[in-house]
């Protein structure tokens, strides 16, 4: 092995593939580019660094390794000499001595990192078994193959191949009349043909969508503590449809960035944007705003770099990265981009839980629109009917009060906030918008007597959703009223209020809250915005009031929800005698029959709107909320205040490029950017392969590892940016290369020197992930339910471990779907973060709270359990068992079928002797105790039909059982 | 679709060779978890130095206890019951959303009284009667510190070493670095109670015994009270545990004659999975039915013990899991989160817990496994020592405090009948010997015989570990 190097050590030593790791690994962390913890001034990172002269001495003397002091240090006996220090438990092996020795000894050449230098693709290398390369990326396999001395691995059967490419295409098995048409297909393009089926199918968006999900770290619920329902599975469909319309990956990426920025966008594009909004929201009572609205902003960041970078740009939050050229300024210029959504910072805990935090959208729902616009107009009828009826000469009792709107003289926002009045006799609010707010007003009373004060809160356009509030959503909470009278300055007269009425209160926050002793509860009114609203604060008893006095009139809004103040608002006071009780009258004489018909309707309506499913979307603010560097990424330790900008150390934003996510979303697939094509090709390469020709798929930093086959990857880089973004050619070109076709038996060469096969001398044979397992034990059982996208689904789960977990409350017990719920594919599973399903979990899935770019494989034991006792696997090993039964009338052909139905190939001699045995001794045993055969037979909900012989249909689900938990059958052949 | 461990390689190699060349019988006595352990990772043998503990027991005290009605002495206060606590005090420490609003910061004094235990003379509360007897057997550490000031992010940063998601759990990282004593059991074992009274229960998240961006392996396994301990566990009906030993016969040959064929090392470790499987079967029911221990024991846990699910029986299922060589047991209580009433509620909280604690760690005393265990209870932060609410004479309510809380040690390696760090007279500020989470997490790793800086994983081009970047080993506890 050492002699092998050694004897390739005689070629030039490259700094990127040789000298970079190690020093990077050894050296950077206090000789790099932080100059934070740059200790003595050295930097090895660069050529200028490592020669600079440091009191006589320099680290690096190109050509002169005696001279070298990098070279004294590594060798030092000393322990208070020798670097790395001891401390750092770092060493340098004779090994890499030898490759740094050499380098200095050619010149100690740096080179800029292989990752930032555009991928520019390579002739085909020349290979010498020619008639084995099916296409470009066979031949750069082939060739370091050669060199290697190894010889590719004979192509795999037809039975593997069509199993293989079904699985990584569609997630699914192949049918059996599918695997059938294949062996009789010996046209040369049969496997082609089966490709571009493969291709054209719907399954191909579900299957290419999961890896997504996982980088864009999808889920149903906020995360965090509280953990409640979110909808944004319209985004879920969005992917799935993306792919299968095979969306450019350009228009895919500028789409899901920036697709409200669009001129014109459609309500797809707009949808797509929800891949920013699969960040976390924080419910938890009494959290500080500001602190998770740099999460949220942050995490955007973070996760657009990671995905399409592949840069670890998180670790900048703090300090200037260790290894990489990347600064906190380049990390809090990409927040930048994102920090400018009309976003809460906490979560709205007391909305409904059909509520979606802002921004969202609502889908096209015409069928309940309708149906709206129709209870509207029949609203509007009963009112005008109503208007009508008001005008005939009254009864005395049941007089609407007479107002008289206050004219302030003195208008105070303790925020700075601008408060102007309107010529209607209202207060508009805008400017300054701060998480709480008091107004204070002064006008002069022209009555004699007060009985109560009314507020209006009113709509206008200025406003978010258009009022009456100014919160992102349009709601306000008015904690506190309070009212004052004085005749003079000297005698302030605080007024009690004793009742308060309003036509409209949100759940939870009724207007009786406004003027209750707690200073943090008060008067809202969700869903209803956009609307006037009005409520009426009655006094203990009339007071009267000199001529020439004043009233002072604070409104507080202290409530934990921050910005939710009144926008526009209009006071008005009444001297009606005994208003307490003329309101109560009032109510009381409205509560009318058609009263009761409206109240009715608009009760409808509001739970028609809250039907019409939402999703989450990106928007912008008009003015964009400014953006610092965070000192220690501390939320509120804001430095320098920064622009939006991509890192310095990559090509820059070309000039007529807006400095927005639109912007950002054609500068990250433009020409000039070194990253994103070979960042995505490898990763799809991972998917298709098991390992990234980088293998740290998630870091192409200089920490990352360097590319097995970095010509191949560029190659695939160039062709895909060149050629349109064009996934499914992308994809059909790795499944229809021969080295995709080889078979993967280990030899025992190959487990000797390639393990990991980085070198492609066989297929890889991969465990499949988590959903496709279960995918496929539904879809041989014959279980699957074949419907595409929609909300998500509850299928079974162990019961009582929502109830051991969350708060407590409606989304905190797990309520099973039914019928063809329970059979849907796996990526429609709700997932809640907090208690992702646990079958899903113990496959290695990902939380979903932060962007996964590769999931870490394992086996254990709880996999084994889930696969031989969830009833999933009961159930489909039943149903599995009635085909067997129906496929034949012979046993072993039964046997034989339910063996091929999961594994795409005939059982050999030895493995039919195994079932064979298997299924005598399961008949006998079921024969000999038929109550367990009953039992075995019920487990699921979905019976299967009586007229079969329960030991017999429990025997062959015994053995089906067994099959679905082979490792073949859970593994890719 | 997957990162590379470092543990497969050596296993795959291992493992490759073997099954060409050894074959599979020679093959089973070979695969002993405990080769897997993470020596080839770190890049020094595991453990690091001789361990003092095998095994730790974490009580985890979810929502975060008060440390004023528990361990924290302030004799002081009750001569300034409704003061407002001075601001000199508090500089600039943030508030949360809860307290920031309300115009006064009212004191409000323990309403419980505190006397002198053990040798020590350790100052303790009156609702801790059952801990109280074992005063000379705990170290308490009066001055634990964190920069979480909300529940998750709070007990993910003790849980992790990280305040934000996607880190591996403690557990997580000592079953890598160590792997498991018991074959039949998983190493890493977690369990939830809920109150049994009416108390704020904050919600718990899979996570909290993750791991991470390590294997699915290394997560802990829940153990719930109900039919199934761990998920998945029984067979399902009609299937007798000898028709299940029947089926894995037969899977085992089919999965040969794979692993025949294709001669993959995970073929194997997929059969052993199984295996293992079917021992959980067999060990787990065993180990989580308690209705055969005497009497006595029962008496010991106290009242809650015969109630499935409830701390005590989970106290009683840890001593059991100890026995059994489970390498990290960790027990999850809900239920200390009092932002009001707090007299009241903590009193529950102390009933549900104090008396099984103490009986778990005499009886690990009296079988000679507290030689080597290390029990740490404590919660995520500490409460102010001011009023949430309204203030009277027997009722107040306290918010998040994360600048001081309180937690106590025991067993493997830990100094008996100690009391490290002091707090200010108002329980706010640390005064002398401030230990941070991080160093809580690396002492706990230095008994296991862990340098907390070399048990690492590299990840995003990072070599990550419990401790961050931070963390010291408390000598000052050390026995």
């Amino acid at each position: 092995m050492l002699a092998m190097i050694l004897a390739k050590g005689e070629k030039a030593v490259s700094y990127n593939n040789d000298i970079r790791p190690i020093l990077s690994d050894n050296c950077f962390a206090c000789h790099g580019f932080d100059p934070e913890t740059r200790e003595a001034g050295l930097r090895l990172d660069t050529f200028e660094g490592a020669t600079a002269d440091n009191d006589g001495v320099a680290a690096v003397v190109p050509g002169d390794v005696r001279n070298s002091a990098l070279w004294a240090r590594i060798n030092s006996a000393d322990p208070d000499e020798v670097m790395p220090p001891p401390k750092t438990h770092k060493t340098i092996s004779e090994e890499q001595k030898l490759k740094l020795r050499r380098w200095i000894e050619q010149g100690a050449p740096y080179e800029k990192h292989w990752s930032y230098v555009s991928p520019a693709a390579s002739a085909l290398p020349a290979v010498k078994q020619t008639d084995w390369p099916r296409n470009p990326i066979d031949h750069f396999v082939l060739s370091q193959l050669d060199e290697k001395g190894l010889k590719p691995t004979p192509e795999a059967s037809k039975e593997a191949l069509i199993r293989r490419v079904t699985l990584d295409l569609t997630g699914l098995p192949p049918t059996l009349s599918e695997i059938d048409a294949f062996l009789a297909d010996t046209s040369p393009d049969a496997y082609e043909k089966i490709v571009d089926r493969l291709l054209a199918s719907p399954h191909y968006g579900e299957r290419m969508a999961v890896d997504w999900l996982d980088a864009a770290r999808y889920a149903d619920t906020n995360g965090f503590q509280v953990d409640r329902d979110r909808e944004i599975w319209a985004w879920r469909d969005w992917v799935i449809g993306a792919f299968n319309r095979n969306l450019p990956f350009d228009q895919f990426t500028i789409e899901q960035l920036a697709g409200d920025l669009l001129p014109n966008p459609t309500i797809d594009q707009i949808i797509a944007t929800g891949f920013n909004r699969n960040t976390m929201l924080n419910e938890e009572g009494a959290i500080d705003p500001e602190e998770f609205l740099n999460e949220y902003a942050s995490d955007r960041a973070e996760t657009t770099v990671a995905v399409w970078l592949a840069q670890t740009l998180n670790c900048c939050r703090c300090h200037d990265h260790k290894y990489d050229p990347l600064t906190a300024r380049d990390f809090y210029s990409m927040k930048a981009f994102f920090n400018n959504v009309p976003e809460l910072g906490a979560g709205n805990y007391g909305a409904s839980i059909r509520v979606n935090s802002p921004p969202q959208i609502k889908l096209p729902a015409p069928e309940i629109e309708a149906e709206i616009a129709k209870l509207r107009a029949e609203i509007l009828q009963l009112e005008n009917a109503s208007a009508e009826a008001a005008k005939a000469p009254q009864d005395q009792s049941a007089s609407t009060l007479v107002w008289t709107t206050l004219a302030p003289t003195a208008l105070q926002s303790a925020s700075g906030a601008a408060l102007t009045i309107q010529p209607d006799g209202a207060v508009l609010a805008s400017g300054e918008n701060p998480a709480q707010e008091t107004y204070t007003l002064t006008a002069p009373v022209t009555l004699g007597t007060i009985s109560a004060i009314r507020v209006e809160a009113l709509p206008d356009d200025s406003l978010p959703a258009r009022g009456p509030g100014r919160a992102v959503n349009g709601n306000f909470v008015m904690t506190d009223v309070r009212m004052a009278v004085n005749p003079s300055a000297a005698a302030v007269r605080p007024v009690a209020f004793n009742a308060a009425v309003a036509a409209f209160s949100q759940e939870q926050f009724p207007v009786a809250h406004a003027i209750d002793a707690d200073q943090s509860s008060g008067w809202a009114i969700l869903p209803e915005l956009g609307k006037p609203h009005a409520a009426v604060f009655a006094l203990d008893a009339p007071i009267t009031v000199e001529p020439g006095s004043t009233v002072h009139v604070t409104l507080s809004f202290h409530s934990p929800h921050a910005n939710h103040q009144l926008g526009r608002f209009r006071l008005s006071l009444t001297d009606a005698p005994s208003a307490a009780t003329t309101i109560v009258n009032q109510l009381a004489s409205t509560n009318s029959q058609a009263a009761d018909q409206i109240a009715a309707l608009k009760k409808k309506i509001g739970e028609l709107e809250l039907s019409i499913p939402t999703t989450l979307v990106m928007a912008e603010m008009p003015q964009p909320r400014p953006t610092f560097i965070l000192t220690r990424g501390a939320f509120n330790q804001p430095a320098e205040k920064v622009e939006p900008a991509t890192p310095a150390v990559l090509p820059p934003m070309a000039a007529d490029l807006p400095r927005n996510r639109l912007g950002l979303a054609k500068w990250l697939v433009s020409p000039e950017n070194p990253l994103t094509a070979r960042v995505t090709v490898n990763r799809f390469w991972q998917q298709v392969f098991g390992y990234g020709l980088v293998k740290t798929s998630e870091d192409f930093g200089s920490q990352g590892d360097s590319p097995s086959h970095p010509e191949l990857l560029d190659w695939l880089a160039t062709d895909f940016s060149t050629k349109g973004w064009d996934v499914k050619r992308l994809m059909k070109l790795m499944v229809t290369s021969a080295t995709y076709r080889q078979g993967a038996a280990f030899t025992a060469e190959l487990i000797e020197t390639d393990p990991e096969n980085r070198l492609l001398a066989r297929s890889g044979r991969n465990r499949l992930m988590g959903e496709f397992i279960r995918d496929q034990a539904l879809a041989v059982s014959g279980l699957l339910a074949d419907k595409l996208g929609g909300p998500p689904v509850k299928p079974y789960h162990p019961p009582g471990i929502y109830e051991q977990l969350t708060g407590g409350g409606t989304t905190d017990t797990y309520v099973p779907g039914a019928g063809e719920d329970l059979f849907r594919r796996s990526l429609y599973t709700y997932w809640k973060r907090s208690v992702p399903h646990p079958a899903m979990l113990s496959f290695g899935t990902p939380f979903r709270e932060v962007c996964s770019i590769q999931r870490p494989r394992s086996n254990t034991p709880l996999q084994a359990l889930n696969l031989m006792n969830d009833p999933t696997y009961v159930e489909a090993s039943r149903f599995l068992a009635v085909r067997m039964m129906e496929s034949s009338a012979d046993v072993p052909q039964r046997l034989a079928f339910g063996f091929r139905a999961a594994l795409a190939r005939v059982p050999r001699p030895a493995e039919m002797t195994i079932l064979e045995r298997a299924h005598q001794r399961a008949l006998a045993d079921f024969r000999a105790d038929p109550e367990a055969a009953k039992a075995l037979l019920a487990v699921g909900t979905k019976p299967a039909d009586p007229k079969y012989d329960a030991a017999e249909l429990a025997a062959l689900a015994s053995v089906a059982g067994t099959i679905l938990c082979m490792d073949e059958t859970v593994t890719k052949p | 679709m997957h990162s590379f461990d470092p543990l497969n390689v050596t296993r795959r190699q291992f493992l490759g060779k073997a099954s060409l060349g050894i074959g599979s019988a020679a093959l089973a006595s070979l695969l002993n978890p405990r080769l897997f352990a993470a020596s080839s990772t770190s890049g020094s043998p595991l453990p690091h130095f001789a361990p003092k503990a095998k095994r730790v027991i974490w009580l985890t005290q979810a929502g975060a206890p008060s440390q004023l009605e528990t361990f924290d002495y302030k004799p002081g206060l009750a001569a300034m019951f409704d003061k407002d606590m001075p601001a000199s005090v508090r500089g600039d420490q943030r508030l949360t959303g809860f307290t920031s609003g309300q115009g006064r910061l009212p004191i409000a004094p323990s309403v419980y009284k505190f006397s002198q235990h053990g040798q020590s003379g350790m100052w303790l509360s009156e609702l801790l009667p059952h801990t109280a007897k074992l005063a000379d057997e705990i170290c308490v550490i009066r001055s634990m510190h964190t920069e979480a000031i909300n529940h998750d992010p709070a007990m993910t940063l003790i849980q992790t070493g990280h305040m934000n998601g996607g880190r591996p759990s403690f557990g997580a990282w000592v079953s890598y670095g160590l792997g498991t004593m018991n074959e039949n059991l998983p190493s890493f074992v977690a369990m939830v109670s809920r109150p049994s009274g009416k108390t704020n229960a904050q919600p718990l998240h899979e996570r909290m015994w993750g791991s991470g961006f390590l294997p699915a392996k290394y997560q802990g396994v829940r153990f719930n009270s109900g039919k199934d301990p761990v998920l998945f566990l029984n067979d399902p009906p009609g299937v007798t545990s000898a028709r299940r030993r029947a089926m894995l016969d037969d899977l085992g040959e089919l999965n040969r004659i794979t692993l025949d064929d294709y001669q993959d090392p995970e073929t194997q470790n997929r059969i052993d999975q199984f295996e293992m499987a079917f021992r959980m079967q067999a060990s787990v029911p065993e180990l989580s039915d308690i209705s055969h221990e005497p009497e006595k024991v029962f008496e010991a846990y106290g009242p809650e013990s015969k109630k499935p699910g409830s701390f005590a029986a989970n106290c009683i299922l840890a001593r059991r899991l100890a026995e059994r060589g489970v390498r990290f047991i960790q027990l999850y209580h809900r239920g200390w989160d009092q932002h009001d009433n707090l007299p009241s509620q903590i009193k529950s909280q102390c009933y549900d817990t104090d008396q099984p604690s103490a009986a778990l760690l005499m009886e690990l005393k009296e079988r000679g496994l507290l030689e080597d265990t290390l029990v740490i209870w404590g919660g995520e932060f500490g409460r102010t020592v001011f009023s949430q609410g309204k203030l009277t004479a027997d009722n107040y309510g306290r918010d998040h405090h994360p600048r001081c809380f309180s937690i106590w040690m025991a067993g493997a390696g830990i100094k008996r009948g100690h009391v490290l760090g002091e707090t200010d007279e108002f329980s706010y500020n640390i005064i002398t010997d401030p230990v941070h989470i991080h160093d809580l997490n690396a002492t706990a790793l230095h008994l296991l015989g862990i340098d907390h800086t070399r048990l690492t994983h590299r990840f995003q081009g990072r070599d990550f570990r419990l401790t961050d970047v931070h963390g010291h080993v408390i000598g000052k506890i050390l026995a």
